[in-house]
């Protein structure tokens, strides 16, 4: 019998509403019971005076690079990454080389992340084959090996009726349907948000209707096929707002947001730094405020990270030639706790929710809770202490962060991962 | 000299200020040759090299920077992208790495890329002066166009300037609404909707917009015509053969202008599809004039961006 105990922490669960001093026993993996003064003497035991203890965090959106492109991350180097953003679960899309859309890649990734990740990865199964928006992927055979969800992330699927038959399909295996909203015809060619400062740097714009038009079709599809359909990474106001219309009339719909994308705006790109250069662009000051907007209603389900690692030697070229995205599971609690609890916008055990029940409830994992019998899944955070993120120093195999040298106020303390300690800061 | 020069270059217009702006104007006109002699020669920049790097095909550009740096007495050693190691695959940060290491005392560079003189100015020690980034800024034509105007006008304050054509792809507008700017001028931008986005407007102060010539024209002091960039559009603005009957300079609208009005171009003009060939060839076109100040600009602003 393997156990753990941790003690003297604040425990915020979501799930049953506590939020309180409270011990979390551990016992074979599973949570044994939370509650005062816990009797566990032969128990190893965690000291978490001082910090909030919480059901472990769930990043519903990473690239692991792995199959194929290991040179920019690997299942195991971005798993560690994840435990070192205080994350216990990752879900990672299917745009790998090959693209996971047969069960012989998705069990290649179940069982490459058995033996080598520290933390509980899930594969998301491609929508098409190959990703090329055409013929639908074996979502049923991906689904009996272990997808948890289905999305052409990075390559969304332009043909609305091929994305009719996934969601009608994904029905019947209850899989949600994830979509990177974005309008190819429209984005073409685009560097950056579409707007004032696109124009003044001579970048190529990618409008915010690219998306728009998607979550429109999208959320149409979804009300005529009945799917659960959530919006990837979602960035603009008007997205905002169609999706919390599509929710009021009682539609499956969700979505998530990265922690770039309400931490900053398309005013950083002044310098043509390609750390700055992901899809969906850094939006405008109006997009931003209406995403936090969306975090207070309740309208965001998620915050995911969207950690896209690419090679150095990817990103040190000129800005329009640089490959989109950015790494992101370090920074997604400092950068929370900085936009979202620390300037007063949401209460803490939010946050919590956006980390936990939030992801699980949208791809109806049996996780993100500290209920007895629940997996023994813990992050343990701290609200105040100073820390600067060096980018030298992530477990990722990449270095496109543009959260280098940044200052945070709070940050993941320890990552504990089926009752045991998978890491914590020094 | 401030600071950016130095240490940076001469990467944008943005970032200048005034008096800045101002001091390389005066210098270039100091730089002008008297009416009918060429230029003199002159050893400020005796002993220093001055790399022009061109990813991107010029002949003006080119030939005005390397012999604005040979007046001065400075060495310069051109290199084209193509038949280089850049064609080898070689990325634009080992490739000015390896030249750097050379030390030249300055990189003269164009590049197909916005911002690539300002991303490479992060990564490198040397002063790079932008000649021209891909559809952001062509600093050294924007001066060269105030030293043109200013040889026929007492100030830029208080100037109507209309500039016409592709602004959406264009280095050079971008440019000159800057440097326009700081010096209080009022700019009409004009051309199709979809070269014409509507943020330019917020672009910088006094910036107005119009899709229709006849109103951009209306009452100006200088009409400044761009060059239809097909290699930077990635689709028609509207039906082939309207861009000149709608976008196309001809004699008939100078009418609506100032009576000295100036036309502007940066070159190189295609006849027929911006302006009418008439029009290049009239008294008003001072498009030779510009090419002639290119030199003595480009030479004020190597002495300032090189000088000890």
């Amino acid at each position: 019998m393997s156990s753990l105990l941790i003690y003297g922490g604040r425990v915020i669960d979501p799930a049953s509403g506590f939020d309180g001093l409270a011990d979390v026993l551990i016992v074979d993996g599973l949570i044994e019971a939370v509650g005062l003064n816990l009797n566990a003497e032969s128990a190893p035991r965690f000291d978490a005076t001082g910090r909030i203890v919480a059901p472990g965090f769930i990043d519903m959106h990473v690239h692991l690079r792995e199959p194929g492109i290991e040179h920019a991350e690997t299942i195991e180097t971005g798993a560690r990454a994840a435990a070192a953003g205080g994350f216990t679960t990752i879900c990672c899309m299917a745009n790998t080389i090959p693209v996971n859309d047969s069960a012989t890649v998705t069990s290649y990734i179940v069982q490459r992340a058995r033996e080598v990740a520290c933390v509980n990865v899930f594969p998301i199964g491609a929508i098409t084959k190959g990703s090329l928006g055409e013929e639908l992927a074996a979502i049923g055979s991906m689904h009996s090996a272990g997808i948890v969800a289905i999305s052409d992330d990075g390559r969304p699927v332009m043909n609305a009726r091929v994305m009719r038959r996934a969601m009608e399909l994904a029905r019947a295996f209850d899989l949600t349907v994830i979509d990177h909203c974005e309008d190819l015809n429209l984005s073409a060619g685009g560097d950056m948000h579409e707007g004032m400062q696109s124009v003044r740097l001579g970048l190529r714009g990618i409008p915010s209707s690219s998306e728009d038009v998607m979550v429109a079709r999208d959320l149409l599809l979804a009300e005529q096929t009945g799917a659960r359909f959530h919006v990837a990474h979602l960035s603009t106001r008007r997205s905002v707002a169609m999706v919390a219309y599509a929710r009021s009339r009682g539609l499956k719909v969700s979505c998530e947001v990265t922690p770039h994308h309400f931490a900053i705006t398309d005013e950083e790109l002044s310098g043509y730094d390609s750390n700055y250069r992901m899809k969906p662009p850094l939006r405008c000051h109006a997009d931003v405020d209406a995403i936090i907007d969306g975090i207070v209603s309740g309208v965001v389900d998620a915050i995911a990270t969207d950690h896209a690692p690419h090679a150095g030697s990817e990103k040190m070229q000129e800005f329009e030639r640089c490959p989109f995205g950015i790494t992101g599971l370090e920074t997604a609690i400092g950068l929370s706790l900085g936009e979202l609890v620390h300037k007063g916008r949401i209460p803490l055990s939010r946050m919590v929710e956006l980390f936990t029940t939030g992801p699980a409830n949208v791809l109806k994992l049996d996780r993100g809770t500290l209920k007895p019998g629940a997996q023994g899944d813990v992050t343990v955070f701290d609200l105040d202490a100073e820390w600067t993120f060096d980018v030298q120093e992530s477990y990722s195999k990449s270095r496109n962060s543009p959260f280098n040298g940044r200052r945070f106020r709070g940050g993941p303390i320890a990552t504990i991962v089926g009752g045991k300690p998978v890491w914590n800061r020094v | 000299m401030t600071s950016e020069l130095r240490t940076a270059g001469l990467l944008d217009i943005e970032s200048l200020d005034r008096a800045e702006i101002e001091a390389i104007l005066e210098r270039a006109r100091f730089f002008q040759p008297p009416p009918g002699e060429t230029y003199r020669r002159l050893d400020s920049l005796k002993g220093k090299t001055v790399v022009n790097l061109f990813f991107e095909a010029s002949t003006r550009t080119r030939v005005s920077f390397e012999i604005a740096a040979r007046r001065l007495g400075a060495e310069t050693i051109t290199i084209a992208a193509q038949g280089s190691s850049v064609s080898k695959g070689e990325s634009l940060v080992d490739t000015l790495n390896t030249l750097a290491a050379m030390r030249p005392h300055a990189i003269v560079m164009r590049h197909a890329a916005s911002g690539a003189p300002r991303f490479l100015a992060r990564h490198l020690q040397i002063p790079i002066v932008n000649a021209g980034d891909g559809t952001h800024e062509h600093p050294t034509q924007a001066l060269l166009d105030a030293r043109t105007i200013l040889d026929h006008r007492p100030s830029l304050s208080n100037l109507r300037v209309a500039i016409i054509g592709d602004i959406a792809h264009s280095r050079v507008a971008r440019s000159n609404v800057h440097l326009l700017s700081k010096f209080g001028a009022e700019i009409v931008l004009c051309g199709p909707p979809s070269l014409l986005p509507r943020e330019l407007a917020q672009l910088a102060p006094g910036v107005h917009l119009a899709w229709h010539m006849t109103e951009a024209i209306q009452g100006a002091d200088v009409i400044m015509m761009l060059r239809v960039q097909l290699e930077r559009q990635h689709e028609a603005p509207m039906a082939a053969g309207e861009y000149f009957r709608f976008y196309g300079l001809r004699l008939e609208h100078l009418q609506l202008a100032k009576p000295d009005a100036i036309v502007m171009h940066p070159g190189p003009i295609n006849r027929g599809r911006e302006l009418s060939s008439e029009v290049a060839d009239s008294q008003r076109s001072v498009i030779l004039n510009q090419v002639e100040n290119g030199v003595a600009v480009r030479m004020a602003v190597l002495e300032r961006v090189l000088g000890s």
